[in-house]
């Protein structure tokens, strides 16, 4: 018997971007309110996971081609390469600056390179937990 | 970023180019591409030869974990300027052979990948003042050289051989590292110029003994000295490449480069003159003794590295003795021990350099190195015998080649350590030169072995696969190299001397004033001396053992097979593999609950053990917060669904009782106002549901598991003690003031971090590399799930192992 899902998957396609929105939202305010790269990380994998579960894999796949080890990968270089990088600056290795930038539009900002660092936390923390539930599910 | 970070980086950086681009390159250019990074290295250092010579040294530090006290410092002196140049020249021509050597259809990729991923790691070993860092790139060549031998990884012999270099060379390198860490509690410093500088105060305490002897573990295995020698010949089933780089010219002079740096701290023991030299003679003897019987071109040359890696070690053994006897005029003679020792370091790096590119040539013509089947290839190969006439030569120290000046000096040096009369000299020390001699005169018949058995007598052309012909032009100049470099260093010894080793001479002797004293000139003439004699009579004695070879070659039976160093090596691991598989049965018997027991119960032990044992337990009821009436809820809530639990019947009920536990937990979060804990746990508590209910398919049903009376009660004994566990520490942690409050960190983070949310500038800026490693753990752990579920061996799949 096939279950009829029709309400599931109109309710997730509202629903994923709420969830997605709040793991970008959750990531950007980590530095001076709660969220930050793992938090934000982990809501953005389980929407996708969420999508994963209602729609099939192959139909995520097309809309979403992404090889999540890959992305995984790049997260891991992205964390270990803003460390390494502080190193070109004569600054010992890992460490982080940040200041204040007025921006066109935007106005006055605070950048910081942790963002970059919380950044490659999000994607490695997006590409294992999704590689690792695609993995298992996938196993015959 | 200067020049000399470059230099250790360069390697690295192209190695980690070739292996994501490697697709994009067109295969035979591989090889080119890589040849620039050795050939634009090896000129750059050529720069800094004047410099050095004229006494200076080039050191920078890049601070990487000052909190650790682990800075990057490169340290450029003469001693590692000279072994840097030995990596990086013998090396463009390394890499310059394997582009001829190895066939286009092989793995190049890898090749070059891990050959670079070597040269990297040995020019950081040099190049390294401090002491974890150096220990970790001499882990790094070990790890490169591990993944060279088993280049040829289909090949059983190759991944044992692997195994093996690996086994030994890492197990000294821990105990090296053992030995670093002495000397840092000694001395209060990784840097080994600082602990060169404060020697005496280090020199009389009692760990100083015990960090030779580590430091020594490390050097040996390294550098293949007696007993530990026996993986060097097993790790001739990498490429010849391989063998000539790694094998012969670099990666086992580590140990030798050890040594010379480490003989300003310890070199004034009469245990380290003793332990250096005396090993250092029986691998001299015991490498030329076996080279003889063996039948395999590759395995004579082995052997003859294990000799002469032990010539040299005795030599810097003895050249010691004038870091015990202090500066003044007559001391100064015994340097020029540790001075023959650099000068044949850098000759056998020439001519083994050669041998095994000349070995490497004839495997690859004739599709053998067996001497047995090898004879009378002089006309078919003019070329590659002169290679091995010049090299053998050398090797056997007769002139004009430069292994004759090396071999005079190494003479001359076993002549003078006998008139000291100190370390018991006078009543032992006459045998270092018998040693040495009848060692000499072994080698010089392993030389008129490898030429003669494969250049001269009849040729067998039908047990040669191939037919006999020369090879080609790519493969013989890199040889050529170094044999003309053989003449040269004969005709112009001064030159190397004065630019090369007289600086490399003062890093070994930095307290003695002058370098220019340190540096005897080199004649190829001086004398009927007994120098001159000995080497006469290796030569005749030499030639009659050669001519008599079939009939005492017996003696090689008389060591029982059983009792041979390799055997013993064998039943050591076969044992230590039976006796811990036999250890690991017992316990990893599959049932999860034992594994369960087993982690609860060292919980148990270790935490509730502790506070205990501490008498951390301190209840305070009066400072604690008030209970509110829906927190009761709550708490009942979470005691209902964990009771439940163990009554349910299904596991989808188990899982939704374990969410509403964990969601429990997530308000209890919002209560206590920790906002990021709460919404960590909520999407944990999300995710691990959504992995429990993707798993279902794979689990059987749920079912009552038989158990006895007394195991029932002894897991509920369990389950209520790691309960009060948690919750004694839970309740007692309020009191407990042994660490370090946290507070700090509230004051400091947007001060230091520019940031408000303390527990993210924790995480991102004052606990960055924790964050760092735990994200690296989480990929390569997600990596671990995907490789064990999708590349597991198909039922049907044929054995790959053992071809």
């Amino acid at each position: 018997m096939k279950i009829n899902d029709v309400i599931l998957k109109t309710v997730v396609k509202g629903v994923v971007f709420i969830i997605l929105t709040l793991g970008v939202y959750l990531f950007f305010s980590g530095h001076n309110a709660p969220g930050g790269g793992f938090i934000g990380g982990l809501v953005l994998g389980s929407g996708i996971v969420l999508l994963y579960l209602t729609y099939d894999i192959e139909t995520i796949h097309r809309k979403m081609p992404f090889d999540f080890k890959k992305v995984a990968a790049f997260g891991v270089l992205l964390a270990t390469g803003t460390a390494i990088g502080s190193l070109y600056f004569e600054a010992p290795f890992l460490t982080q600056t940040d200041g204040y930038f007025t921006l066109p539009i935007l106005g006055e900002k605070h950048l910081s390179t942790v963002t970059i660092f919380e950044a490659g936390v999000a994607l490695t923390v997006v590409g294992t937990l999704v590689t690792i539930i695609l993995s298992i599910s996938e196993d015959e | 970023m200067t020049i000399d970070l470059a230099i250790i980086l360069a390697p690295f950086f192209m190695a980690a180019c070739i292996a994501i681009f490697y697709r994009k390159i067109k295969r035979n250019w591989v090889g080119w591409i890589v040849l620039f990074i050795p050939i634009i290295l090896f000129l750059t250092l050529t720069t800094y030869i004047p410099r050095v010579a004229n006494g200076h040294t080039f050191s920078n530090t890049y601070e990487w974990i000052p909190s650790l006290n682990i800075n990057f410092t490169t340290y450029l002196d003469g001693l590692s300027l000279m072994f840097s140049l030995l990596i990086t020249g013998v090396g463009s021509l390394v890499i310059l052979y394997s582009i001829f050597y190895l066939s286009q259809k092989e793995a190049l990729h890898h090749f070059y990948c891990y050959l670079l991923l070597f040269m990297g790691a040995m020019l950081g070993v040099v190049l390294s003042d401090h002491l974890m860092v150096l220990y970790v790139f001499w882990e790094l060549t070990s790890v490169s050289s591990f993944l060279l031998i088993a280049f040829w990884h289909h090949r059983k012999a190759s991944r044992a051989g692997a195994r093996k270099s690996m086994t030994i060379t890492v197990s000294g390198g821990v105990s090296m590292l053992v030995g670093f860490l002495m000397l840092y509690v000694m001395s209060g410093t990784f840097s080994i110029r600082e602990i060169i500088a404060n020697i005496s105060m280090i020199s009389g305490q009692s760990l100083f003994i015990p960090a030779l002897f580590l430091v020594l573990l490390g050097a040996f295995t390294k550098s293949a000295q007696f007993p530990f020698h026996i993986w060097l010949p097993d790790a001739m089933e990498a490429p010849t490449p391989v063998s000539a780089y790694l094998h012969s010219a670099t990666m086992v002079k580590a140990g030798i480069y050890l040594v010379a740096r480490f003989t300003p701290i310890f070199g004034g023991e009469m245990i380290w003159f003793w332990t250096v030299t005396g090993v250092g003679l029986i691998t001299l003897f015991w490498g030329s003794f076996n080279a003889i019987r063996q039948v395999d071109l590759k395995a004579i040359l082995a052997f003859s590295t294990v000799s002469q890696l032990g010539l040299i070690m005795s030599l810097l053994g003895l050249g010691s003795v004038a870091v015990h006897l202090g500066y003044s005029d007559k001391t100064v003679l015994y340097t020029q021990a540790s001075f023959a020792a650099l000068f044949h370091l850098m000759n056998h790096s020439t001519f083994k350099g050669a041998l095994f590119m000349m070995v490497g040539i004839v495997d690859h013509e004739l599709g053998t190195r067996d001497i047995r089947r090898l004879g009378g290839l002089m006309s078919f190969m003019p070329f590659t015998f002169t290679i091995a006439l010049i090299g053998s030569f050398s090797m056997a120290g007769l002139p004009p080649f430069n292994g004759f000046l090396s071999k005079e000096m190494f003479f001359a040096a076993v002549l003078k350590i006998t008139e000291l009369d100190i370390f018991s000299l006078q009543s032992v020390g006459v045998i270092i030169p018998i040693v040495a001699w009848v060692a000499s005169i072994f080698t010089f018949v392993y030389c008129l072995i490898i030429v003669g058995k494969t250049f001269f007598g009849k040729l067998k052309p039908d047990l040669l696969e191939k037919q006999p012909h020369e090879a080609p032009v790519g493969m013989l100049i890199p040889p050529f190299i170094l044999i003309s470099l053989v003449v040269l260093i004969f005709f112009f010894p001064n030159i190397l001397g004065k630019y090369i080793l007289q600086p490399a001479m003062g890093s070994i002797y930095p307290t003695f004033p002058s370098v220019k004293e340190l540096t005897p000139s080199i004649y190829a003439w001086h004398g009927f001396n007994p120098e001159l004699y000995m080497t006469m009579g290796v030569v005749v004695v030499g030639v009659i053992l050669y001519h008599l070879l079939p009939r005492w070659k017996r003696i090689y039976l008389l060591i029982p097979q059983r009792f041979t160093l390799n055997a013993m090596y064998e039943s050591t691991i076969s044992f230590s593999e039976n006796f811990s598989r036999l250890v690991t049965r017992r316990y990893m018997n599959g049932d999860l609950t034992h594994y369960f027991i087993y982690i609860y119960v060292f919980f148990v032990a270790v935490v509730a053990g502790y506070f205990l044992f501490t008498e951390g337990i301190t209840f305070n009821p009066a400072i604690d917060a008030k209970i509110e009436g829906f927190e009761l809820i709550l708490v009942f809530i979470m005691v209902v669904a964990a009771i439940s639990i163990l009554f349910a019947k299904s596991r989808i009920t188990t899982v939704i009782l374990n969410g509403v536990l964990g969601y429990s937990v997530a308000f209890f979060f919002v209560i206590f106002r920790a906002p990021d804990l709460a919404l960590t746990q909520l999407v944990v508590e999300s995710v691990t549901t959504a992995l429990f209910l993707i798993c279902f398919k794979f689990l059987p049903d749920l079912k009552p598991e038989p158990s006895t009376r007394g195991v029932k009660i002894s897991n509920g004994v369990i389950s209520i003690l790691v309960g009060a566990t948690v919750t004694i520490v839970g309740l007692a942690v309020m009191n407990y003031e042994k660490f370090d409050t946290i507070s700090s960190y509230f004051e400091d983070s947007y001060n230091l971090a520019g940031g408000k949310n303390i527990v993210n500038t924790i995480l991102g800026d004052f606990r960055a590399f924790d964050t760092m490693l735990e994200v690296v753990v989480l990929f390569i752990a997600g990596l671990g799930v995907y490789t064990l579920i999708k590349l597991k061996a198909k039922k049907e799949g044929t054995d790959i192992e053992n071809k």
